[in-house]
């Protein structure tokens, strides 16, 4: 038997963007054994979860909705993430800026939409950064580390959430744990009619571009790229690193609040407990499977919004439980972040 | 044939830089072999690709007669190839003993007075003086470099690459190296040796190779050379060096410190009662063997440690504590001690250049990258940088990045230029390079502070010199009257000289 060793050899350029294909195939492979377990056969459940919702326009455009949350959660990691913040709390500022969304869309009653619509965004803008304001500045003020304290944070604002939903919001005509329903003025205008692609696509879009353009084009997203890539050399170059930290923690904080409006307003039109459906963790996939990259970022999102999507058309087709969306898309982010470990060894022969 | 390695046809490929090109190299038990070339030449790739870092693109690798395939330092090491780095592979927390050891010890169980023995017999066997029990985190460069030359031998290594090992040392540790690869030499160990000083080269090494634009220009014996015919080699003409012109009383004051104390990462006092005066068009020195508090002096005056008491001023305005962000806003040029802690690696060059002073380059906060591109195109040009304005600055050789910090430094013509080490691993075209430059900054009235282990620099371009031990000025004597002796026994502690004489 040859004795294999295991040595540290980065894989060459080309190897990279082949990632996050190999990724994919990988789990769809190891799931398959998942869907045998079930006694299905894998390769119809494939069909019914990546290419069946393609089919259809009107599925086709399904998957553009369940990718907006994704798009708008997958850019503020992106931000945060680029500048060397770790936020683990888009989730958190994502409910923020739900709850303002559903506060404020309560009081906008008498409001022309013209002007009800951009204060539901620059409100739920303004809320998610504030909920992000809170780490941030215990991260550049006092050094606390922003990963644990943001991921504290989600649980704190569930809380906060189901006190209003069982108290003060508490929905005076059913008595169930939901808001009161928005204005009407204040509801996201539907881009396409009679889907429910509303305007929160294209904020994501808006966000994807800015992204960009505040990366690629302008004075503080080179300070933010030096921070994130060389903190100490950069507050050398005389970048002042906390203050670029902490825009950078807020912006995406903003960005997160804007995927808690756009659920509210476009889709639900009231606040429940389960109004992400983990969206701000899975923006976190979103921007690792996009190397934190604009155009990669967006493809990634588009392609979790299709087994968002797919997962309820198999479990429909073929009695599959639709958690095995879920599997999916965990099985999803570990091996991405495996492959972008192991790229960094190879095995040979002694 | 007695080569106990021989490369053949070497040549290696970075995208469109051709690092090596066709190189032949060849090692003889008991010999000191000596690699030299301009930065950027290609010395530490020819280096990396026997080490077992790179793989060459072309060419084979005989070791012992053996053609053999070196894929990894493992497999170098394996093959009695041992190689000291500029930046050492040590683990600072852990002891020396541990670090030789490290990865050595086959079986689960580990005997640890028994390493430790085997460790402190090693040492003895090869004349090398270690602290076996203290940590590494706690020694001094030089030291540091000693325990990363026996973890080599302590692997049974009968090659020994050293890249640039004395840029880092101060003259003592320097004589001290010389001894150790002297007696390793005698052992009959192959060496070789990468440095820029041809003086080093000439008494050291018995041949020596000398690359250029990644091509071999020959190999010599030193017993046919000379240092003259070296640099020719190199450069491929004629160098001189540089010298500052007559002394002068520089303008008006630019730097003033006033009781400085700060304390080092350990929380001991580094500086004790700084008083210094930098005065516009004149180079003030700082001398002093490495680890007297130069490097926290040059920290301060860059913005990254914040005295405990004294006072900063910078043309008459209070800079005590001030950040690195107000540095940069002020106009002092800083090139920092370490070139990698003044650069960000993934960045690109041209970005490199204009992070300090991003508000020339963007209008309404948007980048202006054609005048970024423009500035850098300038900046490669006039400072003679081997590199493209989008290369990532980590591909850059130690000398070319430290150009790129110069160039930074100096482009928006500083009122005050805070310099430590300026040619630290720079070849001689570069130092002669750098000196002029330091040299027209002062011709235009910059004051200038300029921290060296080097005394042939401190001599040849300080108006006047300080000179630190144990964190304190122990004199400042005019540059004129200065002699390398008076020097050394001041920066020994032996002789203290009254301040106001210069
Ligand atoms: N990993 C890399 N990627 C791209 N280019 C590289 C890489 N390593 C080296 N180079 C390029 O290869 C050339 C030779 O570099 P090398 O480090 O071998 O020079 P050197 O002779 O050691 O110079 P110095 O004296 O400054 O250390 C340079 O142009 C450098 O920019
Ligand atoms: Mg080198």
């Amino acid at each position: 038997m040859p004795r294999l060793k295991i040595e540290r050899y980065p894989a060459p350029l080309w190897v990279r963007p082949l990632i996050p294909v190999i990724s994919i195939v990988v789990t769809f492979l190891l799931t398959s054994l998942v869907v045998l377990a079930l006694n299905k056969n894998p390769f119809e459940a494939f069909y019914y979860f990546l290419i069946a919702p393609l089919a259809s326009q009107s599925s086709a455009i399904e998957v553009l909705v369940k990718s907006t949350p994704l798009l708008l959660t997958g850019a503020a990691v992106t931000f945060a993430f680029s500048a060397g913040y770790y936020n683990i709390g888009a989730e958190g500022q994502l409910l923020a800026g739900a709850v303002a969304a559903a506060g404020l869309g309560m009081v906008l009653q008498n409001v022309p939409p013209v002007l009800a619509i951009p204060i539901m965004i620059v409100g739920g803008f303004a809320a998610g950064m504030a909920y992000a304001a809170i780490p941030a500045l215990l991260k550049t003020r006092l050094d606390v580390d922003e990963v644990v304290t943001t991921l504290l944070l989600n649980t704190v604002i569930l809380f906060f959430i189901s006190f209003l939903l069982n108290g003060v919001w508490r929905s005076p005509v059913s008595g169930w744990p939901q808001s009161p329903e928005i204005a009407d003025s204040a509801i996201f205008p539907r881009l396409i009619p009679r889907t429910r692609l509303h305007l929160g696509f294209l904020l994501a879009w808006i966000s994807i571009g800015a992204v960009w353009l505040v990366f690629r084009r302008t004075a503080l997203g080179l300070r933010m790229r030096a921070v994130g890539l060389g903190k100490e050399a950069a507050r050398f170059a005389g970048v002042k690193v906390e203050q670029t930290m902490l825009t950078a923690a807020l912006i995406s904080g903003g960005i997160a609040g804007l995927a808690g409006v756009s659920e509210v307003a476009g889709i639900h039109y009231h606040l429940i407990e389960a109004i992400s459906n983990n969206f701000g963790y899975t923006g976190i996939i979103v921007a690792m499977l996009g190397a934190l990259n604009p155009l990669g970022v967006s493809l990634a999102a588009l392609f979790l919004g299709l087994l968002d999507t797919g997962a309820q058309t198999v479990s429909r087709a073929m009695g599959i439980p639709i958690y095995l969306g879920n599997i999916v898309q965990s099985a999803l982010l570990l091996i991405t972040l495996a492959a972008l470990v192991l790229q960094n060894y190879r095995i040979r022969r002694e | 044939m007695n080569f106990i390695v021989e490369m053949q046809g070497i040549t290696k490929r970075f995208g469109v830089v051709e690092a090596n090109q066709g190189i032949d190299f060849d090692l003889k038990p008991g010999e000191i072999h000596a690699l030299l070339g301009e930065n950027g030449a290609g010395k530490t790739t020819l280096m990396r690709i026997l080490y077992g870092l790179y793989r060459a693109d072309e060419g084979e690798i005989r070791v012992a007669g053996k053609p053999v395939v070196i894929h990894s330092p493992k497999d170098a090491i394996g093959l009695g190839i041992g190689m000291v780095t500029q930046h050492f592979t040590l683990v600072p927390p852990l002891s020396v003993v541990e670090n030789v050891a490290l990865g050595q010890e086959g079986a689960v169980t580990l005997d640890l007075d028994q390493m430790r023995q085997r460790v402190v017999d090693a040492a003895k066997r090869f004349g090398i003086e270690i602290k076996p029990d203290a940590l590494v985190r706690h020694l001094s460069v030089g030291e540091r470099q000693r325990v990363e030359i026996l973890k080599s031998l302590y692997r049974n290594a009968r090659v020994l690459i050293l890249d640039e090992p004395t840029a880092v040392l101060v003259p003592q540790e320097v004589e001290a190296l010389f001894q150790t690869l002297n007696k390793l030499r005698e052992s009959g160990m192959a060496l070789v040796f990468i440095s820029h000083k041809l003086n080093e080269v000439m008494e050291l090494c018995d041949r020596i190779t000398v690359l250029r634009d990644g091509k071999k220009i020959g190999t010599v014996l030193r017993g046919e050379t000379n240092e003259a015919e070296l640099a020719r080699m190199m450069v491929g003409r004629e160098t001189f060096g540089v010298v500052r012109p007559a002394e002068r009383r520089g303008g008006e004051v630019r730097l003033k410190l006033d009781k400085v104390n700060a304390l080092d990462k350990k929380g001991l006092p580094a500086l004790k009662n700084i008083s210094l005066e930098v005065r516009a068009g004149e180079i003030l020195g700082i001398a002093g063997i490495s680890g007297n508090g130069q490097s926290e002096l040059a920290q301060v005056l860059s913005g990254m440690l914040k005295p405990v008491s004294g006072t900063v001023w910078v043309d008459g305005k209070d800079m005590t504590g001030a950040s690195p962000a107000d540095f940069a806003a002020a106009n002092i040029g800083r090139v920092p001690e370490d070139r990698h802690s003044g650069v960000v690696g993934d960045l690109s060059v041209a970005e490199n250049l204009v992070l300090e002073h991003l508000e020339e380059f963007s209008r309404n906060g948007m980048m202006d990258y054609a005048s970024v591109q423009k500035f850098a195109q300038k900046m490669i040009e006039d400072f003679q940088i081997k590199a493209r304005p989008q290369d990532p600055i980590r591909t850059l050789s130690g000398g070319n990045m430290q150009k790129v910090l110069l160039a930074r430094a100096l482009a928006h013509k500083p009122r005050v230029l805070i310099v430590a080490h300026p040619t630290r691993g720079l070849d001689i075209g570069a130092t002669d390079y750098v000196r002029s430059k330091l040299l027209e900054q002062r011709e235009a009235g910059t004051a200038i502070l300029m921290i060296s282990e080097d005394l042939d620099e401190i001599l040849a371009l300080s108006d006047r010199i300080a000179v630190m031990y144990e964190g304190r000025i122990v004199g400042i004597v005019s540059g004129r009257r200065a002699t390398p002796e008076v020097l050394g026994m001041m920066m020994s502690g032996a002789l203290e000289v009254d301040y106001a004489e210069a």
